[in-house]
């Protein structure tokens, strides 16, 4: 059975997901220090990896952002046909995609990455590609995705969640809904408790 | 104090359903430890070294007689009968097992109470000043918008799982008694030029392995954008702290890397989209809070009452209590009361079942019902009649929480350290008592003047040792316990990090240690010139010689 969740359902997954290639680890030093992403800790991506990346033919792409953004040329006419998606981790800018793309409408799908339950990062990406760079298509999860996130990855405009391979996708729907009336605003819900309703 | 409607019962009452299913999925074997663990952490949580301690919230450390029914009657029924009260304002529960956490939840859920959010990498409880509404230095009551922002922060979807703890602080009063600046958001409320509530906000302050006092990252901010405002420090700090590594993960890490001017900057530019979206708090939302927390029907008193000043000269030990416990307060006639959870040679903080029902039985007959929790582990009835002064002294003498000690050096704030806390390195609350006990003499505590003495049993600093005139670490030295004192440290509006004054020490030295930084300052003392402004004057110099010159005559007998 297929572990995808679309809106309030299970869903086939008709995408292809296109990794970058794997490299061997190499902790590079700086000054004595690991390089890192900013201030997060993450490594960067190499240039070899972005090129060696292999993107099918054919169908539904979904590709890493950092390959889209520097093959973007080649790739316009898929995007054309509504053929390519993005995907991003969660320590990824999302900034330096809207500088090259600024209808970002034009992907019928864009995934996050979380790589830990823990990463909370998720949810403020997915604010801010609905409410600040007004993405409206497929805005899908992914990675170690739980039941437990899902009520707050749908508060933050996810529509989409694939939950993780050894757990039970059907179960997890239920989650959804763990709570009622939220208090504050957020992107689904847009007002806060005492704009919807008048309490005493 | 805020009252439940149904939209409020029906979230607490959704979470215990969650949480319930949560520890079914843990039992049955289908949520590993570590999946379970940041879901337990936001649920207050914890697997400690004996047994789980579960941390109730206690919002901005009001409580309503009822509620300390309950809360004693829980610790009867599914612990050893007494809870300890956090510098969080929180109360803790040192032995309840874990599958009747949900029952636990489900019993607070009547009282209007919850466990949301007490640990774990969220937006934390808000806390305040324990004399908020009653302060006679009040500018501004911070209750309703403490509430405002606790109901925001529940559940926010998009800091749910934030780099690490979050914790705000609301004050409005001149004299700060909230500590705002040593939390991740300070707020101050003050009356601004156009007699506008306005708030003064403080980003990155903390303790812990780096101690920062915060930084002012807005001078003036009006009040309907707190929660905006909120939003974009918030949303700065979730996208960009540290992931990596647990103890660089504050905000106040993130801060200090990039700059007040440069975090502001980028706060700034975060605000102008969310200011004014619809989490901008209306003037009818703020009024519809503030209701709760209106002015106590008080009877009409005189500033004065006879009887209550024939008992203060006529019965030593009352007006001893008078001076220390009994604060000032708005309303003539009135008074605050502060019951002491430190007697002497008991840890600090903890209330047995009893103790609890009779404070209870005490707000509800003397105080409107309503008591508050400091951050310094004492409870607080608010609103008590001169006339009635006597008989809460009383009755809170019969049941020990009448130690006249409130602000001396025996009112030690103390975490849970190496009994309870699984992150220890060492033991906190026998070195508390054994403090205490060496200086049980109170007339001797009372000519030594006020002080404030704190201990945590590790860097993670919940017993806020930075802070404290005399601040005592607990460090682990080749696996046995050693402690380290400084000094100089001081909370309010001159708050400062105290100095390390030298080598650590062995527990049974720390009596010592501290009766020799004492005998310093008796000898060194101005008339009227307290413990910490000796320090403030002398340095930390002839303390660090005294401490270590007896050290080492000791040394030499040996
Ligand atoms: S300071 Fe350390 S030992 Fe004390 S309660 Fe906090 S984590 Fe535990």
């Amino acid at each position: 059975m297929s572990n995808l969740i679309y809106q309030n359902a299970i869903a086939t997954d008709d995408w292809t997901l296109v990794e970058l290639p794997k490299i061997e680890k190499v902790v590079r030093m700086q000054a004595g220090k690991v390089v890192q992403f900013h201030l997060t800790g993450e490594s960067t991506i190499s240039a070899t990896q972005i090129t060696d990346t292999v993107i099918p033919p054919n169908g539904l792409v979904l590709l890493p952002m950092s390959v889209y953004i520097a093959r973007k040329a080649s790739l316009e006419n898929r995007v054309a046909k509504q053929e390519v998606g993005i995907w991003l981790a969660t320590h990824e800018r999302l900034e330096t995609l809207i500088e090259v793309e600024a209808d970002l409408n034009r992907f019928p799908l864009i995934t996050v990455f979380v790589e830990r339950f823990s990463d909370g990062r998720i949810f403020s990406l997915g604010n801010l590609l609905r409410t600040r760079y007004g993405y409206n298509n497929t805005l899908r999860a992914f990675g170690d995705v739980l039941r437990d996130q899902l009520y707050f990855l749908k508060r933050s405009g996810f529509d989409s969640y694939l939950i993780r391979a050894d757990r039970n996708a059907q179960e997890a729907l239920s989650s959804l809904n763990d709570f009622t009336r939220p208090y504050q605003g957020a992107v689904d819900e847009k007002l806060p408790v005492w704009r919807r309703v008048s309490r005493k | 104090m805020y009252k439940y409607d149904e939209i409020d019962q029906q979230l607490v009452d959704e979470r215990v359903a969650q949480y319930r299913d949560q520890t079914r999925r843990f039992l049955t074997g289908e949520l590993s430890e570590e999946e379970f663990r940041p879901l337990r952490l936001q649920n207050g949580l914890y697997i400690q070294r004996h047994a789980p301690m579960l941390r109730i919230a206690v919002p901005y450390g009001m409580l309503s007689s009822k509620q300390l029914h309950k809360l004693a009657d829980i610790a009867e029924r599914y612990d050893r009968s007494y809870g300890h009260f956090s510098t969080r304002q929180n109360m803790q529960l040192n032995w309840p097992k874990l599958e009747q956490i949900p029952d636990i939840l489900a019993e607070l859920a009547t009282v209007e109470m919850h466990a949301i959010q007490t640990s774990g990498n969220c937006i934390r409880n808000i806390t305040t000043d324990q004399f908020a509404g009653i302060a006679p230095d009040e500018v501004v009551d911070p209750r309703a918008m403490a509430e405002v922002i606790r109901q925001w922060s529940t559940f926010h979807p998009e800091f749910a799982l934030l780099p690490r703890k979050f914790k705000i602080a609301v004050s409005g009063t001149k004299q700060d008694r909230a500590v705002v600046q040593m939390h991740d958001i300070g707020m101050e409320f003050y009356l601004d030029g156009a007699n506008k509530v306005a708030i003064k906000v403080w980003v990155g302050g903390g303790l812990g392995r780096t101690p920062i006092l915060g930084s002012v990252i807005n001078e003036h901010l009006e009040w309907q954008h707190a929660l905006t405002y909120c939003e974009a420090i918030v949303r700065v700090y979730n996208l960009h702290g540290r992931r990596d590594n647990s103890y660089k993960a504050r905000i106040k890490i993130l801060v200090k890397a990039l700059g007040i001017d440069e975090f502001r900057k980028q706060v700034d530019a975060e605000w102008s989209h969310l200011k004014d979206t619809p989490n901008t708090i209306t003037e009818e939302e703020l009024a519809r809070v503030a209701q709760h927390f209106a002015v106590m029907p008080y009877d009409n008193l005189p500033v004065n009452n006879a009887s209550f000043e024939a008992e203060v000269a006529n019965n030593a030990a009352f007006a001893a209590w008078v001076k220390r416990c009994v604060h000032a307060h708005k309303q003539s006639g009135y008074r605050a009361v502060t019951l002491s959870l430190k007697p002497h040679g008991k840890a600090p903080g903890d209330a047995s079942s009893e103790q609890m029902h009779v404070v209870a039985d005490l707000a509800a007959q003397y105080s409107f019902g309503e008591l508050r929790v400091s951050h310094e582990q004492n409870l607080i009835l608010a609103d008590v009649q001169l006339g009635n002064l006597f008989a809460v002294w009383q009755q809170a003498r019969a049941h020990g929480l009448a130690t006249p000690n409130i602000g001396l050096l025996t009112d030690i704030i103390c975490c849970p350290g190496g009994d309870f806390c699984s992150l220890a390195n060492a033991k906190s609350i026998p070195i508390a008592e054994a403090i205490q006990m060496q200086f049980d003499n109170l007339d001797y505590l009372h000519d030594i003047g006020e002080l404030e003495l704190n201990i945590s049993g590790c860097m993670n600093a919940c017993g806020h040792h930075h802070v404290g005139h005399i601040g005592i670490l607990g460090v682990d030295k080749d696996g046995s316990e050693w402690y380290q004192v400084s000094i100089g440290g001081k909370q309010g509006n001159d708050a400062s990090l105290s100095s390390v004054i030298g080598p650590s020490f062995a527990a049974e030295e720390m009596p010592g240690v501290v009766q020799r930084l004492i005998d310093v300052y008796i000898d060194q003392r101005t008339p009227e010139e307290l413990f910490i402004d000796t320090v403030r004057r002398l340095g930390v110099a002839p303390f660090k010689a005294h401490v270590y010159a007896a050290k080492e005559t000791e040394a030499s007998h040996v």
